[in-house]
């Protein structure tokens, strides 16, 4: 038996493809990486998976016979934190999950199942987060845009609670680090690229691309936050561990005025 | 809309508004069956916090701060010299779409000052909740204010349309309202309350008939009580807090420390410190009350009155519960769990399912996240590394005391000094 490097395209049904190779070819030592993140890529022994959706399906259904629905879209979640080495973390979990005889969810103990259920709860956060902290501009084309930058991948998590929520209106949320965002067209979610010209500044409204009434109501909202604040209870300490200051640029009600 | 005038309006009524702490918008479900805007299902988001740390979650305003009455705790009272406002209901309707369309809040919180009559002034609040609902097919999240004194028709009306309605018991006692708020009725507060119980309670019944029964004020009520205005103990505070609870289904009751907004000789001065722990200490007791299954007269008593500022008040019971001590985590059941100064509902749970996989040691216990340095002295794990000195309750409190710094030393300092 030796060592293996797979390489696959980044996705998580790339990476699933991945577990069915190596239960496939019974293969130890694994190692994974995005092609993104590969290194040395000539010197090394390594091979290049193609996502194959029929064994990642596989794969998916098996884990979830095998554990809550709760718990394997935690390994969802831990997934597009991004960190490295997350595919063998969550190679090891799925491992164990397939060997043991009763259900290893909530088994805290484990090193792996704590660090699986830790990252994805990260991950969860994050998107929490973005969905209080979207702030949409209408545009001059009467969309509502916002951009973020999230720590993890988690427009796709977010996309079902926008849809709902703003049913009657058309949204584009773009994540700026990722290079990609979603766009709602009053009938479904679309996947989106977007090239912005290089005079646009993502954290200002510029009267070119945003409605009139853009400026007042972001100027009404600015001072509703400043009214509600009570002076004599400030706390910055706990406001800052509320809305870490990463953030701030794109929150209307923290601009400057 | 005048976006000028919008403005000026704005600041004057949410300045007006800000001292209401009920900001909860969870425990709702209504969900978007239209296509319409909006959805208030599960958990409630908070779109941004204030300087102050409090959760910016709902568009909180008066419709206005004009009032024909006078009460002495309120910065609305008619004898404050104060700038007056009022929005049109067009206005707050235009301000709650537009600004949850751009998804800074889940949704409104109105309430208002009485201006003409109690029935005038919810006729008005009922209209713009009304107004949401039917012509803009709002589907967030709303909570009214139901003034004191209101018809029982405009009340019925308002649960149709709104998710919460809560009605400010503001003074703890009978004799304190009395002396602070003169123009004001306790029954006028109490009746409400009764109403909207009735009403839930009806509307349940006929849903188990009707599948399409309108839901009635879905996330329930609740109350808000001023602390440290006139002066109730703790005991009175819990009791009647418990009472609400317990006789009107309430969901929450809110404590909101006094902030001091008035030079009347009845209330404490401007200047006087808000009493932010004591506060805290209350929610805590309330907690323990509604999730931790502990009786109110557990914590606070005719002969423990007050709660103990410089501990929680789960381990202050503790400490006077010694003998209920150590707990076995491997065998001890959810009760008895759930009473270790230290351990949170979370990790009880997680002590639960973990221990099913194996015995659990400190090791373990730590990983899952219970905080060690209090719960060690009343616990028994997996381990033969145990507080084996028979530690009196005073050595207990400093030994923790002297390992843990609190987010309220400061405060505590100073409020300490008081009774110093
Ligand atoms: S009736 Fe309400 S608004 Fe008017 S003074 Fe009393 S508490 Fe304030």
């Amino acid at each position: 038996m030796r060592a293996s490097n797979l390489i696959y395209d980044g996705t998580f049904d790339g990476f699933l493809t991945c577990v069915f190779n190596v239960y496939e070819y019974k293969l130890e030592d694994v190692a994974i990486q995005k092609e993104t993140a590969v290194q040395n890529l000539l010197f090394s022994d390594s091979e290049t998976i193609i996502t194959d959706t029929n064994k990642a399906d596989r794969v998916w259904i098996g884990l979830k016979t095998k554990l809550s629905k709760a718990s394997s879209f935690k390994v969802y979640y831990a997934f597009l934190s991004e960190k490295e080495d997350i595919e063998v973390l969550l190679l090891d979990f799925i491992k164990y999950a397939f060997k043991s005889a009763v259900p290893i969810d909530k088994d805290y103990a484990n090193p792996t199942v704590l660090k699986v259920s830790q990252i994805s709860k990260m991950v969860g956060r994050e998107k929490h987060r973005m969905e209080a902290f979207v702030r949409f501009k209408l545009t001059k084309d009467q969309i509502y845009f916002a951009n973020i930058e999230p720590d993890f991948n988690v427009l796709p998590l977010i996309s079902k609670h926008f849809k709902s929520r703003y049913a009657d209106q058309k949204w584009i949320i773009y994540d700026l680090k990722r290079h990609y965002g979603l766009y709602y067209d009053l009938q479904k979610v679309e996947i989106i690229n977007l090239n912005f010209s290089d005079d646009f500044d993502p954290t200002k409204t510029s009267a070119e691309y945003f409605s009139d009434e853009e400026f007042e109501f972001q100027k009404l909202w600015q001072h509703y936050f400043k009214s509600t604040n009570i002076e004599s209870r400030k706390n910055m300490n706990l406001h800052i561990r509320h809305v870490p200051k990463r953030y701030w640029k794109y929150l209307s009600e923290k601009q400057p005025n | 809309m005048s976006f000028e005038r919008t403005q000026e309006k704005l600041k004057i009524l949410a300045d007006a508004a800000k001292y209401d702490v009920s900001c909860s918008s969870s425990g709702s479900n209504r969900k978007n069956t239209n296509k319409g805007l909006g959805d208030a299902t599960g958990m409630g988001i908070c779109h941004s916090y204030t300087e102050d740390g409090r959760c910016v979650s709902l568009l909180k305003i008066l419709l206005t701060n004009h009032c024909i009455f006078d009460c002495a705790y309120c910065v609305t009272r008619k004898s404050n010299d104060i700038k007056r406002a009022a929005f049109k209901v067009q206005e707050v309707v235009d301000l709650t779409m537009n600004f949850y369309r751009r998804n800074y809040i889940e949704g409104l919180f109105l309430s208002s000052g009485i201006f003409k009559s109690a029935d005038y002034t919810m006729e008005r609040l009922v209209g713009v909740a009304k107004k949401l609902r039917l012509e803009e097919n709002f589907n967030g999240y709303i909570h009214l204010k139901s003034i004191p004194g209101a018809s029982d028709e405009l009340m019925r009306e308002a649960g149709l349309y709104a998710d919460r309605l809560s009605v400010n018991i503001e003074i703890p006692t009978k004799s304190g309202l009395k002396l602070l708020a003169p123009d004001k009725n306790h029954d006028d507060f109490i009746k409400p309350m009764v109403k909207v119980k009735n009403e839930i309670i009806q509307y349940k019944a006929e849903k188990k008939i009707i599948r399409s029964t309108p839901k009635y004020a879905p996330a329930g009520q609740s109350t808000q009580m001023i602390i440290g205005a006139s002066g109730e103990n703790d005991f009175q505070i819990m009791q009647t807090s418990n009472h609400f609870y317990k006789n009107y289904n309430l969901k929450r009751v809110y404590y909101s420390g006094y902030v001091p907004i008035s030079y009347d000789s009845r209330l404490p001065q401007i200047g006087t410190e808000v009493p932010m722990l004591r506060e805290n200490r209350l929610y805590q007791t309330d907690w323990l009350m509604r999730f931790y299954g502990f009786d109110v007269n557990e914590i606070l008593n005719a002969n423990h009155q007050h709660l103990d500022l410089d501990i929680d008040p789960k381990l202050s019971w503790a400490l006077r519960n010694l003998h209920c001590f150590p707990v076995d985590v491997n065998k001890a059941d959810k009760r008895m769990l759930a009473r270790i100064p230290g351990l949170g509902m979370k990790s009880v749970s997680k002590i639960i399912y973990a221990r099913r996989y194996r015995k659990l040691n400190w090791e373990h216990l730590k990983k899952i996240g219970v905080a060690l340095n209090r719960a060690r002295y009343f616990m028994i794990c997996d381990s033969n590394d145990f507080e084996r000195r028979d530690l009196t309750a005073s050595q207990i409190k400093n030994f923790i005391l002297q390992n843990s710094t609190s987010k309220y030393t400061k405060t505590l300092s100073n409020q300490l000094n008081l009774f110093g």
